[in-house]
C-alpha cells in the first residue's frame, strides 16, 4: 500500500489503464506535458507518448464529440473537461449522442469505452465558474453513468471501473479534496463496483446519504449525533446513475429516517429523486419527513461560499430535526 | 507548441484584409448535355462502375418518389428526399474504399445504397418494423449499418463532425489506410461542432473528409442568409487545411475531387474539406413547403442542370446505355421498391422489450422493473394499446 491524495490516485489508474490497453487514449485542454490543470495526467504523456496523451484546443463540444468518434471507431477516450462548470458547450455531444449511441442504432455501434473526468464543486473560491456540481443534469439522461468517489481508494478503483465499463460514464471528481485526501492505496490493479453505494457506518436512528465532497461533512455530522447518543447508518452512494435504490431502502427501511446532502441547489437536485423513491418504497416506515441539505437555489457565489455550501452543522441540524420530529 | 516565428510582412498604415475577396473556383468536367470540357482530367471509371453509379442515383430517385408519396397517403410518418443531389452523394461513395467510415447528416441514402444496402433494409428502417437494425426507435430515414461503415443517422445537426474527426483519429492508430467521411449541408457548417471539428482535426492530423452539400437551403432559409463569406470551402483556409469547391451536380468532378482528397487523407492523414455546389430540389422534408420561400423558375433553372439526366447523356453518348434500358430500369425499380414496401409494412414493429434495451450494455433493475409494470398494464387494457404490444414473452 503507498500513501497517495485523490489527484496521485487517478493518476495510477490511468497509468494502469493505458499500460494495460493501448486502445486507452487520454486528452483534454492541458493534459498533455503539462499534465492537466489540477495535475492528475502528469506524466502520461512522457511514458505513453503524444499520440495517446494529448492537449487538445479549448472547444469542450470538439472535445466531447471526437471522443464519441474515437470511442465509437472501438478505442478507449479518457476526455477531461477542465471543469465541470464547463462540460455545459459539451451537453448536445453528451445528452444526444453519448447517451444515445446504442440506443438509436440498435445496438450496431456503441461509444461505450467513453469516459469523461470533469473536477467538480465549490470550496476553492472559485466562483461561480469553478464550483458547480452538475450531476442532476446528467441524471436525467438514459445511457450514462454517474460516478463520484469520496477519496483516493475509491477514485482509483471506480475510475479503472469506469474505464473499463461498457457504457459513457461521467466521472466526477471532488476537487475540493483532491490534494486534502489522503489514504492507503494499493498501488496494484483494482476495481470498486459501478451502480453500488457503499455503507460506510452501520446505525439504527437514521441513514445518512451523500456522495463526493460531502461525506466528509456527513460523516463529522455523524461523529457529533453520536455524541448525543444518535446512531448514524451513513452510506456513499458512489454511483449517481443508475443509482442503489435497493442499499438505501433496505436502511431506510431498518432506521425510518433519511438525510440526503449535496452541494448542487436544492431545486431538481439528485436528493429529489432519492426522496421521491423512497417515500414510494418506505412510506409506513418513515419516522419523519426526508431531509434535504443542500445548497441554495442560487448561482453558486464567490465570498459566501461557506455559508451557501452545506456543511457538516448544518447536516447535524437536519439530523437532530429529524430524530425529534 | 509557442508560436511559430516566419518572417511577417510588416506593414505601416492600418490595412484590413478583406474576407470575401478571394473565390473559390468550381471543379466541373462534364457539361449537361453529357460532354466534357475540353482539357478537363477524367476519371478511370469503366462502364461496370458507371453504370453501378448510374442505377444507384436512379433507384434512390425512384425511392424518393415513392416514399413520399407514400408518406402523403399516410402510410409513412415522415420521409426526406435527396432530389438534386445524388450527383454528390453518389459520387463521393464511389470514390471510397468500402472500409472507409461515413457519417452522414440524412440526405445521403445514395452514398449507403451504393454500398449494398438493399431495398428491403431501406424499408425495415423507414417503417421501424422488427427487422429495423435501429429497432424502430429513429424517426424514418435514421439508418445505419455496421456492415457497410455506415454510421447510424442522429437528428442533431452537425454532430456526426466532430464525431468523424475522432473515428478517424482511431483509424490512423491503428495504421489501416483508412479514412472517415463526414457529410453535412451549408446550414450545419453554421453549427459550433463543424467549427470545433475542423479545429480538432487539422491540429491532430486525421484522415477525415469533411463533405459540405451546399444545396442552397437550409429547411427555409436560402444560404444568402446562412453565410455573408464565399460559402463553405474558405473556411478550410482559416484552419490550415486543403479544400475544393466541386460542381456537386457532376458525378465526375465529384468522383475524383473525393478520390484526390482521400487519397491526401490516408497517405498525408490530413483532414480535407469539398464543398460541392448543388441544389435541394426537393423539400426539405416531408414536412416542408419550398413554394412558401423560393419561386419555380428559379427551381426550373436547378432542373435543367438534373444530375442524373447529366450521366445518362455522357453515358448515352459513350454508347454505355440507352433510352430502352432506362426504361425497363425505371419500371423494374418501381416495382422493386412497391413490393418491398408492401412487405416491410406487413411486418410488426419490434416486441415491447426492446423498449429497455440497449440503454447500457445490460438492462439495469430500474428498468427492468419498469418494463413489468408496463406489462402488466398493457395485460390489463389489452385493447388500449397496439395489438403489437401482447407480443411479449411472459413471465
Amino acid at each position: 500500500m503507498a500513501k497517495m491524495n485523490l489527484l496521485q490516485a487517478i493518476n495510477n489508474a490511468l497509468d494502469i489503464a493505458m499500460a494495460e490497453n493501448e486502445k486507452v487514449i487520454c486528452f483534454g485542454e492541458d493534459v498533455g506535458v503539462f499534465g492537466g490543470v489540477f495535475r492528475a495526467t502528469s506524466h502520461l504523456q512522457e511514458k505513453y507518448g503524444r499520440a495517446r496523451c494529448f492537449n487538445t484546443p479549448l472547444v469542450e463540444q470538439g472535445i466531447i464529440g471526437f471522443a464519441n468518434g474515437l470511442a465509437a471507431q472501438g478505442h478507449v477516450a479518457v476526455a477531461e473537461i477542465q471543469f465541470a462548470d464547463y462540460i455545459f458547450p459539451a451537453f448536445d455531444q453528451i445528452v444526444n449522442e453519448s447517451a444515445k449511441y446504442r440506443y438509436r442504432s440498435g445496438n450496431l455501434f456503441d461509444v461505450g469505452g467513453l469516459t469523461i473526468r470533469t473536477p467538480y464543486g465549490g470550496g476553492i473560491s472559485g466562483g461561480h465558474y469553478h464550483s458547480q456540481s452538475p450531476e442532476a443534469y446528467f441524471a436525467h439522461t438514459p445511457g450514462l453513468k454517474i460516478v463520484v468517489p469520496r477519496n483516493p481508494y475509491q477514485a482509483k478503483g471506480l475510475l479503472l471501473s469506469s474505464i473499463r465499463d461498457a457504457n459513457p460514464v461521467v466521472f466526477f471528481e471532488p476537487k475540493r479534496i483532491y490534494r486534502a485526501s489522503v489514504g492507503e492505496v494499493p498501488e496494484e490493479d483494482y476495481e470498486l463496483p459501478l451502480g453500488k453505494a457503499e455503507v460506510l457506518k452501520e446505525g439504527t436512528d437514521i441513514t445518512l446519504l451523500a456522495w463526493g465532497a460531502q461525506m466528509e461533512y456527513i460523516e463529522k455530522a455523524a461523529e457529533m449525533a453520536e455524541k448525543d447518543g444518535i446512531s448514524c447508518e451513513v452510506i456513499d452512494l458512489r454511483t449517481i446513475l443508475p443509482w442503489d435504490m435497493d442499499t438505501v431502502v433496505n436502511s431506510v427501511l431498518k432506521t425510518g429516517r433519511l438525510v440526503i446532502s449535496h452541494e448542487a441547489p436544492l431545486t431538481g437536485g439528485f436528493a429529489g429523486e432519492i426522496a421521491a423513491t423512497i417515500q414510494e418504497r418506505c412510506f409506513l416506515y418513515l419516522e419523519s419527513p426526508i431531509a434535504r441539505v443542500t445548497g441554495l437555489d442560487t448561482p453558486f457565489p464567490l465570498v459566501l461560499e461557506k455559508e451557501y455550501l452545506p456543511d457538516h452543522l448544518k447536516i447535524y441540524e437536519a439530523i437532530k430535526q429529524s430524530v425529534n420530529f | 507548441m509557442s508560436q511559430t516565428t516566419k518572417t511577417i510582412e510588416v506593414i505601416h498604415k492600418p490595412e484590413f484584409i478583406q474576407g470575401n475577396e478571394f473565390k473559390f473556383p468550381i471543379f466541373q468536367v462534364l457539361k449537361q448535355d453529357g460532354a466534357t470540357y475540353k482539357g478537363a482530367k477524367l476519371p478511370e471509371m469503366d462502364q461496370e462502375e458507371a453504370l453501378k453509379i448510374y442505377r444507384t442515383m436512379v433507384f434512390t430517385r425512384v425511392l424518393d418518389e415513392r416514399m413520399l408519396a407514400a408518406q402523403r397517403q399516410g402510410r409513412l410518418s415522415f420521409y426526406l428526399q435527396s432530389t438534386g443531389e445524388e450527383g454528390t452523394v453518389v459520387g463521393f461513395a464511389a470514390a471510397l474504399d468500402d472500409r472507409d467510415m461515413i457519417m452522414a447528416q440524412y440526405r445521403e441514402q445514395g452514398a449507403l445504397a451504393y454500398r449494398g444496402f438493399s431495398v428491403d433494409e431501406f424499408m425495415n428502417q423507414l417503417f421501424g418494423n422488427e427487422l429495423d437494425y435501429g429497432k424502430g426507435r429513429q424517426m424514418p430515414i435514421h439508418y445505419g449499418s455496421a456492415k457497410l461503415n455506415y454510421m447510424t443517422i442522429s437528428s442533431p445537426l452537425a454532430t456526426q463532425i466532430p464525431q468523424a474527426a475522432g473515428y478517424a483519429y482511431g483509424q490512423k492508430l491503428e495504421g489501416k489506410g483508412l479514412c472517415t467521411v463526414t457529410v453535412f449541408g451549408e446550414g450545419a457548417a453554421s453549427e459550433g461542432d463543424f467549427h470545433a471539428a475542423l479545429n480538432m482535426a487539422s491540429v491532430h492530423k486525421v484522415p477525415v473528409i469533411f463533405l459540405c452539400r451546399n444545396n442552397g437551403y437550409a429547411i427555409s432559409t436560402p444560404s444568402s442568409e446562412q453565410f455573408a463569406a464565399d460559402g463553405i470551402a474558405p473556411r478550410a483556409l482559416g484552419y490550415s487545411m486543403r479544400a475544393i469547391r466541386v460542381d456537386g451536380n457532376d458525378i465526375l468532378a465529384v468522383y475524383l475531387a473525393t478520390q484526390a482528397a482521400r487519397k491526401i487523407a490516408v497517405e498525408e492523414n490530413e483532414p480535407v474539406l469539398i464543398e460541392a455546389m448543388t441544389y435541394r430540389l426537393a423539400a426539405h422534408s416531408s414536412s416542408d413547403d419550398p413554394s412558401g420561400y423560393r419561386s419555380k423558375k428559379e427551381e426550373d433553372v436547378w432542373r435543367a442542370k438534373d444530375p442524373i439526366a447529366r450521366m445518362r447523356n455522357w453515358m448515352i453518348k459513350k454508347k454505355w446505355w440507352s433510352e430502352d434500358e432506362e426504361k425497363q430500369l425505371q419500371d423494374s425499380m418501381r416495382q422493386e421498391v412497391l413490393d418491398a414496401m408492401k412487405n416491410a409494412e406487413k411486418r410488426p414493429p419490434p416486441p415491447v422489450e426492446s423498449l429497455v434495451t440497449d440503454v447500457y450494455d445490460e438492462v439495469t433493475p430500474q428498468l427492468h422493473e419498469q418494463l413489468e409494470k408496463l406489462k402488466m398494464h398493457v395485460r390489463k387494457y389489452p385493447d388500449a394499446y397496439p395489438k403489437s404490444a401482447g407480443r411479449m414473452t411472459h413471465g
